[in-house]
């Protein structure tokens, strides 16, 4: 639906949290100052924007002068950190707002950055953060698993770009996203409702 | 004074389902609407039952004295075929003739089949349900659906099909008019635009103002209108959609005069938008209407609700 003097807004990529944590490759597709950067997922696919929902489970402010929150975000395979301070300043106010746990949707942006013992740590920069319900986050987990599955069914394609990146920059066995996809979808029969109770209270869904 | 206009409502109204229900039964029974009248008169005067408790009970009376199931009682024979774009009553008995333009996955046991058929006037939602035992309709294909009931939700009309519904496979095409895309993911984000706006109020402009400026008249008093302009995601593919004043006000339960005071009270526009995003990103919607240029007008919305089916995926997984 874009045309070409549109700028297209890019995709909001689907991963879970174990994925997106083993993403420390970013790389950009040209030498312009402002080319997006691109996160590259390990099952082959590059991400400029992500959105996720999880259990907001911890929030903290990291910051030292400037407010600088930091959210822990989890989902069934594992945590995923957002940060937001003074330039992301609703986020920033949700995180300062909220209290967990609760149901939250993210959208936005992955980051890098590399510790001082040399590993990289991988987080979101948030455009928004909004709390949402267990079924919404349910839908979330069976809509990643397919997506995630999509990547790998197509990761042997000929002319796979993402995936042959992936392989060169990764050492890491692809069959585990499998593992770690199935049983993040046998893990909502068990945690439905859970805090059903919890998030539904702070918002009032209207509909 | 007033009482006794309400009174004479009441028997108005009295009258009007005795004759529908009169005629009703006309087939199957020899009842006049007096006779009629006169039992749903004792329930609503004498017993104080409410008007249409009365009539449900004097229908099931009926009912079984004329042996016959409630499911196939179809209001007046030879129901009027109507193009689907005209449907706009609720509970309407017709017969259409259309195409099978979209199957969908049922969400709920009770539905053996859902989707979405068409005409050359438009499309509209379809359900039939596992209890009406009917047999399954295909994609792609035409039929003459005789009895359906309209049924609506919030300003959609929808049919649905039922026990007596007659299907009839026809050996024609349709071309299904208005285009209309459907899609499917999160709302994402909600563009600048969007919330309280004004527009110029000059004739056939209906601009948004910038700043109490119309680009094309300068300043003008402007008037209100709410709007979201928002993007939905799948995770491939993102599509904008415009839900007007109608659609914006159903999704957030805000009316247009609820936001100008919360505005005023405010001081300041744009607590709108702030308490629709709060409301509304993140979730998940089915919509469908006319493409714009580049925007999707959201002629019908679903909001997805109900816990997604993992075991699709599970499959998917074993298969790799």
């Amino acid at each position: 639906m874009s045309t070409e003097d549109i700028p297209t807004r890019e995709v909001a990529k689907r991963a879970f949290a174990t994925e997106f944590n083993d993403a420390g490759f970013s790389f950009k597709e040209s030498d312009d100052e402002r080319a997006p950067v691109y996160l590259l997922f390990p099952t082959g696919a590059k991400a400029n924007r992500v959105f996720l929902i999880g259990t907001l489970t911890e929030t903290e402010d990291v910051g030292e002068d400037n407010e600088y929150w930091r959210g822990r975000i989890v989902d069934p395979t594992g945590t995923f950190f957002v940060y937001a301070g003074q330039y992301q300043p609703e986020a920033a106010q949700e995180l300062r707002e909220l209290t967990p746990p609760a149901y939250v949707a993210v959208s936005g942006k992955p980051r890098t950055f590399e510790t001082d013992d040399g590993t990289t740590n991988v987080s979101v920069r948030p455009e928004s953060i909004t709390v949402v319900d267990a079924t919404t986050r349910d839908r979330w987990v069976v809509e990643t698993a397919e997506r995630t599955l999509d990547r790998i069914a197509a990761f042997e394609d000929e002319g796979n770009e993402y995936a042959r990146m992936a392989n060169d920059e990764y050492e890491i066995p692809i069959d585990q996203y499998i593992e770690s996809t199935v049983s993040a979808v046998e893990s909502l029969d068990e945690s439905t409702d859970e805090l059903n109770t919890a998030s539904t209270e702070g918002t009032a869904q209207n509909l | 004074m007033k009482n006794r206009t309400e009174a004479s409502d009441i028997m108005t109204d009295l009258q009007t389902h005795a004759a529908e229900i009169a005629e009703q039964f006309s087939e199957e029974l020899d009842i006049d609407e007096t006779t009629v009248r006169d039992r749903l008169n004792t329930l609503v005067e004498e017993y104080s039952v409410p008007a249409d408790e009365a009539r449900r009970s004097v229908i099931n009376s009926y009912l079984d004295e004329a042996d016959i199931d409630r499911d196939e009682l179809s209001g007046s024979d030879g129901n009027e075929e109507i193009p689907l774009a005209s449907i706009d009553e609720d509970e309407q008995w017709i017969d259409v003739t259309a195409k099978v333009v979209e199957l969908w996955e049922p969400q709920n046991e009770a539905i053996a089949q859902v989707g979405l058929i068409g005409d050359e006037s438009g499309r509209t939602k379809f359900v039939a349900f596992e209890t009406s035992d009917l047999p399954a309709i295909e994609e792609g294909a035409v039929y003459e659906l005789e009895n359906v009931v309209t049924d609506e939700y919030q300003g959609d009309y929808s049919v649905k099909l039922n026990r007596t519904t007659d299907i009839e496979k026809l050996d024609t095409d349709i071309t299904v008019g208005d285009s209309a895309t459907t899609i499917e993911g999160a709302l994402i984000d909600i563009q600048s635009g969007s919330g309280l706006i004004k527009r110029c109020p000059t004739d056939g402009c209906t601009r948004v103002l910038q700043n109490g400026r119309c680009s094309e008249h300068g300043t003008v008093d402007g008037e209100f209108d709410l709007r979201i302009k928002g993007v939905i995601d799948d995770g491939e593919t993102v599509t904008e959609v415009i839900f007007t004043r109608e659609m914006t006000e159903k999704l957030s339960g805000i009316t247009l005069s609820e936001a100008q005071q919360m505005a005023r009270d405010a001081l300041d526009t744009s607590v709108v938008v702030e308490e629709i995003r709060q409301d509304l990103i993140g979730a998940y919607y089915r919509i469908s209407g006319p493409e714009l240029g580049r925007y999707l007008l959201a002629d019908t919305v679903d909001h997805l609700t109900n816990p997604a089916d993992p075991e699709a995926v599970l499959i998917k997984a074993r298969s790799i």
